[in-house]
């Protein structure tokens, strides 16, 4: 069994409530932070820890909390990316219902760390249940003295508060969170200024995903080197792996990094193998915006070595033989999987979410997916392949946040390792019906 | 218009906006806009009319125009009525996998209705959307604040069956969503 972090305690019943997690251990965090430590030790110990961010970008935790501006008299927040809407990924919404204390207790302990007295988790409106349950923890925590004034006689005083939004995937963005929590449009910011400097309400800020704050108790509790001693060099700890489609074992997965990616794939400790006996097409690792691998790249990278459960691993190799690990959304298609169909539902995906800002995003998003629908229904020239790439192209780098490059990414890995695919959808409309698929490279 | 006089909400939901209001410092109340229109939404039929998002603006203290772009903005607000059952089902790809276009075809047979319309009688509205964060118990929909997952077309019959009965409105929030203190 593979080393359990995060989720040690997951299968204990009633660990949803204050009382079991409390037994298990709950909380200490928080006792050893307010009464032992000062804020700069506790960023201290996240920097040794090695822990990046896991709402896909990757960046030092501890970097990022020691960039945060500290100005006299003014406040400075933590708000939590609870927007969860990368397609492909759960693990928040996992973690948030079956353990929404760890969730608290790491935002208790990072307020602290930061300075912060007043912190929000600002959760996706579609996840209004969870709402429920964390309002209900929170409470659970004022009533023990957690939250709320002078927590364990220490003086520190925090408040924290559950903001819902109501359904934009570009909420995830974090400048446009804030936006979004201020009661905005969900526009992403121009950066600089970063919201370390100036953030909501112009006040310095730390935005930082459910997982990263979860991880920042196992952290505190046992030290940043015992935390680094776990994974592999630079992908330190373990990930939440949101597992989906074409396997026999769908879920959320707790892996040391460095695991082997056919082990995660094939073993019963995680996804069991591909459903019904069928092989492996195509695997997107990382949440939708990441660029698709062919099932040879994505168990051994382009050097013949075993893929590994890494950022470094998942990478190798770049964009040409590569991809990311970013948010840990791993779809996995089987053979029977048209390329075509399944771009077709992420470029509709970027088109819907796009905020409209920028020209590139705006325009690239609404082309891509009317030339795709165009070629999934038998229409497509040989131009229109061209045309796509050249649009993803111009998208990429071309605009305020990543949304366009997250945009771009799909269309151009589809591309590149499923030319043939298209090429066929194009030359043969007629056999379209059949779904009779060509590849660049070897199923397995 | 005359409506404008006789909408107001309900004491209890009066009261919930005043309470979400001061989770924001003084002066940034308009944070409170957000959670305000799921209100308004919850408490008149699941759809916010101009009237309705100006009422949420006086309360909030800001120009209607500030909740007509939030609310044009976000795909959970509603801008025209909808049935008294909004079903919201996935295509994204994990659900597209394991067969969500075989569920919105069934339901749109079923009700005799296309993507985006709303049953004559007023009960159903169907809507595709994008990922639910339910990939892994795929293919999924949400009516109110329920997820519905791991979903055979025998279970979605089901779930027609009984909404075809009920008299109240699918909703996101209800007494319980935020805490009381
Ligand atoms: C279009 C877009 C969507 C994003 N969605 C999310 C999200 O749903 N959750 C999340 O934690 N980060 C998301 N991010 C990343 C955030 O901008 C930000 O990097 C992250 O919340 C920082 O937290 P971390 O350092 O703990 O990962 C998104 C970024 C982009 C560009
Ligand atoms: S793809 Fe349907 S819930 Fe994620």
């Amino acid at each position: 069994m593979g080393r359990k972090i995060l989720l040690k305690h997951i299968d204990e019943p009633g660990i949803q409530g204050y009382d079991t997690y409390r037994r298990t251990g709950g909380y200490a965090s928080v006792e050893k932070a307010v009464k032992t430590m000062t804020p700069e030790a506790i960023v201290e110990e996240v920097k040794k820890s090695g822990l990046r961010g896991r709402g896909g970008a990757g960046f030092p935790t501890g970097m990022k909390w020691s960039f945060l501006a500290k100005p006299e008299g003014v406040s400075r927040y933590l708000v939590c990316n609870a927007d969860e809407s990368e397609p492909g990924t759960f693990k928040d919404r996992y973690l948030m219902e079956k353990i929404p204390h760890l969730l608290i207790e790491g935002m208790i302990t990072s307020s602290f760390a930061l300075g912060a007295h007043t912190s929000y988790i600002y959760i996706r409106g579609e996840y209004f249940y969870i709402v429920n349950i964390l309002e209900k923890a929170i409470e659970e925590a004022y009533a023990n003295g957690w939250l709320g004034k002078n927590i364990l006689g220490s003086g520190y005083d925090l408040d924290l508060y559950v903001h819902v939004g109501a359904g934009a995937y570009i909420c995830g963005e974090e400048t446009a969170l804030l936006e979004s929590l201020e009661g905005k449009r969900g526009n992403p910011r121009i950066k600089p200024p970063f919201p370390a400097i100036k953030g909501l309400w112009e006040c310095p800020t730390v935005v930082n995903n459910v997982e990263t704050i979860a991880a920042v108790v196992p952290i505190v509790n046992d030290g940043g080197d015992a935390y680094a001693a776990v994974g592999i060099g630079r992908s330190t700890g373990t990930k939440l792996i949101s597992a989906s489609g074409h396997i026999n074992k769908p879920g959320v997965y707790e892996i040391e990094m460095g695991i082997t990616v056919e082990d995660f794939i094939y073993s019963d400790e995680y996804c069991g193998g591909i459903l019904n006996g069928k092989k492996l097409k195509a695997v997107v690792a990382g949440g939708s915006s990441v660029p698709i691998l062919p099932a040879d790249l994505i168990l051994k990278t382009a050097n013949g070595e075993n893929r590994l459960m890494s950022y470094e691993s998942l990478s190798d190799g770049g964009f040409a033989t590569g991809t990311m690990l970013g948010s840990g959304g791993f779809i996995v298609m089987d053979e029977t999987t048209s390329i075509v169909q399944n771009l077709h539902t992420f470029a509709r995906f970027y088109h819907h979410e796009s905020c409209g800002q920028c020209s590139p995003c705006r325009e690239g998003t609404a082309w891509m997916e009317k030339i795709l629908h165009k070629v999934l229904h038998g229409h497509g020239t040989l131009a229109d392949v061209d045309l796509l790439w050249e649009i993803q192209s111009k998208i990429e780098g071309n605009t305020i946040c990543p949304l366009g490059d997250a945009a771009a990414w799909p269309v151009a890995s589809a591309i590149r390792h499923f030319r043939l695919e298209f090429e066929e959808y194009v030359k043969n409309p007629a056999s379209i019906k059949e779904v009779k698929h060509y590849y660049n490279t070897q199923l397995v | 218009m005359s409506e404008v006089q006789k909408i107001a909400f309900s004491p209890e939901a009066y009261e919930l906006v005043q309470r979400l209001i001061r989770r924001y410092p003084e002066g940034k109340q308009k944070a409170a806009l957000i959670p305000t229109l799921h209100i308004a939404q919850a408490e008149f039929d699941g759809w916010l009319s101009a009237p309705v998002m100006d009422y949420v603006a006086s309360l909030l203290k800001i120009q209607p125009i500030e909740a007509y772009e939030v609310a044009s903005f976000y795909s959970m607000f509603n801008l025209k009525p909808v049935g008294k059952c909004l079903i919201e089902v996935c295509r994204t790809s994990s659900c597209w996998l394991r067969g969500a276009n075989d569920v919105v075809e069934h339901i749109e047979k079923k009700l005799n209705i296309k993507d985006g319309e709303t049953t004559p009688d007023g009960k159903f509205t169907l809507k595709t959307v994008e990922c639910l964060g339910s990939c892994g118990t795929a293919p999924m929909l949400q009516i109110g604040k329920q997820f519905h997952e791991n979903l055979t077309l025998d279970k979605v019959d089901s779930l027609i069956e009984e909404w075809s009965k009920s008299t109240e409105h699918s909703k996101y929030l209800d007494n319980s969503t935020f805490r009381k203190n």
